[in-house]
């Protein structure tokens, strides 16, 4: 449950917000628009905390903070609540952090080494729990994450490695395992939407399996298909990833991540 | 009052082998690894370790010394995989009580107010469930108001130890520690869970005469031993004293074993402290 580590950077005072007069935005990059959709994720949330983990995320959620999500809280990485600028305004060690998950005022975005069609996932190991074939990080905090408040994930190379029919080890709680679980399960369990570097998936369907929601500008729909090991629902009319505003790109590339981390690791 | 200081070996020659021992701190955080580094030098083996896993648990596995390990993950932070503890699960060299973070801290709550388990949603539908078939789950016995449902929870067993282990960033003879970081972790409740605890510090004080209250959260009452370690969290992160040793870390993480232990750890704590000074020396 360890946030990724992403310092907010101070705009130093003297540089101009604004591009020299009525020079054109460079178009925004894949990973800009993975960072919207990243952001979209925690809109109409209210006052809870958004834990991003990951350089995009973590900059969807300083986004959406400083736009159309304000009351959102976001901690240091470590054990501090603190303000778009950086400054403390509470404290969330890992033990208070816990109870905030249990009480649900939260919305985290995770990683996933695998994911299936009803949004299980896997950050343990790959292969047999018994003796792996790759031991990865654990299930850390996913059981509790999904059963408690809600839970998204981001996937920054989108391939048949990743979205797979089943995945090796249930760390974060899908669907269809919910369901099978019952009540105390399902009580407070969703996952809002999973974002890749190709698009937006959510489980708006009948049986709450995958759905293409969205397509970011420059993939395909036969893009999707040949990088995802099932089949996923797809619309008869798939919309693209919003555009950013300019103002939102003026954000994302002059204030919340002037080094451009997002765009490591995100395949065009 | 009875004055607990004792070195690190003392405090490792009353351990056992067969013993389970929990061990503080967080991933790659205020980590008691020169109590560590102590038991590393003696010949305690097959150990159960309970642990929010980082290098510690992946020292004492690349040793052998782990038969069992309780952990909802092992991980050094800027290295998001701990490779011996990789290593040891790869090749079945260690057995895994796999549980999430959660599951993990009510254990604890649990053998420290000495009940045998808590009630915890986590774990419900998920593989944890699976790959821990000893697990069992409790239904309340009262009707939620709103559904009219009597949910079913995991029954998280206590996580009591025979012994732990954690470092602080003060300490007095009689066993008060204080954190002077922003998280305390969970090491008092590792304290309070264990039959016996021992407490490094990176300096031992007389008194806390202008502590912040709420800095004094391991009570003597828990305390067994008192070990005064400066650097003995090293490399793991042990703020504000200091931060973690990233390039030592990294050193760690990619050195094979038996060229690590020869290189760093073939003396005592000052040998070791010594040793990695001097690395860091070469280097400039």
């Amino acid at each position: 449950m360890t946030d990724a580590t992403l310092p907010d950077p101070v705009r130093p005072t003297g540089t101009p917000l604004l591009p020299p007069s009525g020079a054109p935005l460079p178009p925004p990059t894949r990973a800009e628009y993975c960072v919207i959709a990243c952001a979209e994720a925690w809109r109409d949330n209210g006052e809870v905390l958004a834990s991003p983990m990951g350089a995009v995320p973590s900059v969807g959620a300083r986004l959406a903070r400083r736009t159309f999500a304000p009351d959102l809280l976001l901690t240091d990485g470590e054990a501090m609540l603190v303000g778009p600028d950086g400054t403390p305004e509470g404290w969330l060690p890992y033990r208070r952090h816990l109870a905030m998950v249990t009480g649900g005022r939260r919305h985290v975005m995770m990683g996933a080494s695998q994911i299936d069609r009803f949004g299980n996932q896997n950050i343990s190991c790959i292969g047999d729990w018994e003796r792996p074939a790759r031991q990865l990080l654990g299930v850390r905090g996913a059981p509790v994450n999904t059963l408690n408040n809600p839970v998204s994930y981001w996937v920054p190379k989108h391939s048949t490695r990743v979205f797979v029919e089943k995945v090796d080890m249930i760390s974060g709680v899908g669907y269809d395992s919910a369901a099978a679980a019952g009540p105390t399960a399902t009580r407070y369990h969703r996952i809002p939407r999973v974002v890749s570097n190709l698009g937006v998936f959510d489980f708006a369907t009948p049986d709450h399996s995958m759905r293409l929601a969205s397509l970011h500008p420059g993939a395909t729909v036969a893009e999707v298909l040949a990088a995802t090991g099932f089949e996923p629902t797809i619309p008869d009319e798939v919309p693209y990833t919003r555009e950013p505003t300019p103002a939102e790109l003026q954000l994302i590339r002059e204030v919340i991540d002037p080094r451009g981390l997002r765009d490591r690791g995100v395949p065009g | 009052m009875s004055d607990k200081t004792m070195t690190a070996d003392e405090a490792v020659s009353r351990l056992r082998s067969g013993m389970t021992l929990g061990i503080g701190g967080w991933g790659s955080r205020r980590k008691p690894m020169a109590l560590v580094r102590a038991l590393l030098r003696s010949q305690v083996t097959d150990l159960t370790v309970v642990s929010y896993g980082g290098p510690d648990v992946g020292m004492l596995a690349a040793a052998g010394r782990i038969r069992k390990l309780v952990a909802a993950f092992v991980t050094l932070d800027s290295i998001p995989l701990e490779p011996h503890f990789r290593a040891a699960r790869q090749s079945g060299a260690l057995e895994l009580t796999e549980v999430d973070e959660a599951m993990f801290m009510w254990g604890l709550h649990a053998a420290a107010n000495r009940l045998p388990f808590m009630p915890v949603r986590a774990g419900i539908g998920s593989d944890v469930m699976r790959v821990n078939p000893g697990l069992r789950t409790v239904t309340s016995p009262y009707e939620d108001p709103s559904t009219g449902i009597r949910e079913t929870f995991v029954a998280m067993p206590a996580l009591r130890m025979d012994a732990a282990l954690v470092h602080v960033n003060r300490a007095d003879r009689s066993g008060n520690g204080q954190y002077l970081g922003p998280d305390p972790y969970f090491d008092d409740l590792f304290c309070e869970a264990a039959d016996n605890a021992y407490v490094s510090c990176e300096r031992l004080v007389d008194r806390f005469d202008d502590a912040v209250p709420q800095t004094l959260l391991v009570n003597r009452h828990s305390v067994t031993g008192v070990v005064e370690t400066p650097g003995g969290a090293h490399p793991t992160s042990c703020v504000p004293d200091h931060d973690r040793d990233e390039p030592f870390q990294k050193l760690y993480a990619t050195t094979p074993w038996p060229e690590f232990t020869e290189r760093f750890l073939y003396g005592d704590e000052k040998a070791y402290q010594s040793a990695a000074q001097a690395w860091h020396e070469e280097r400039r």
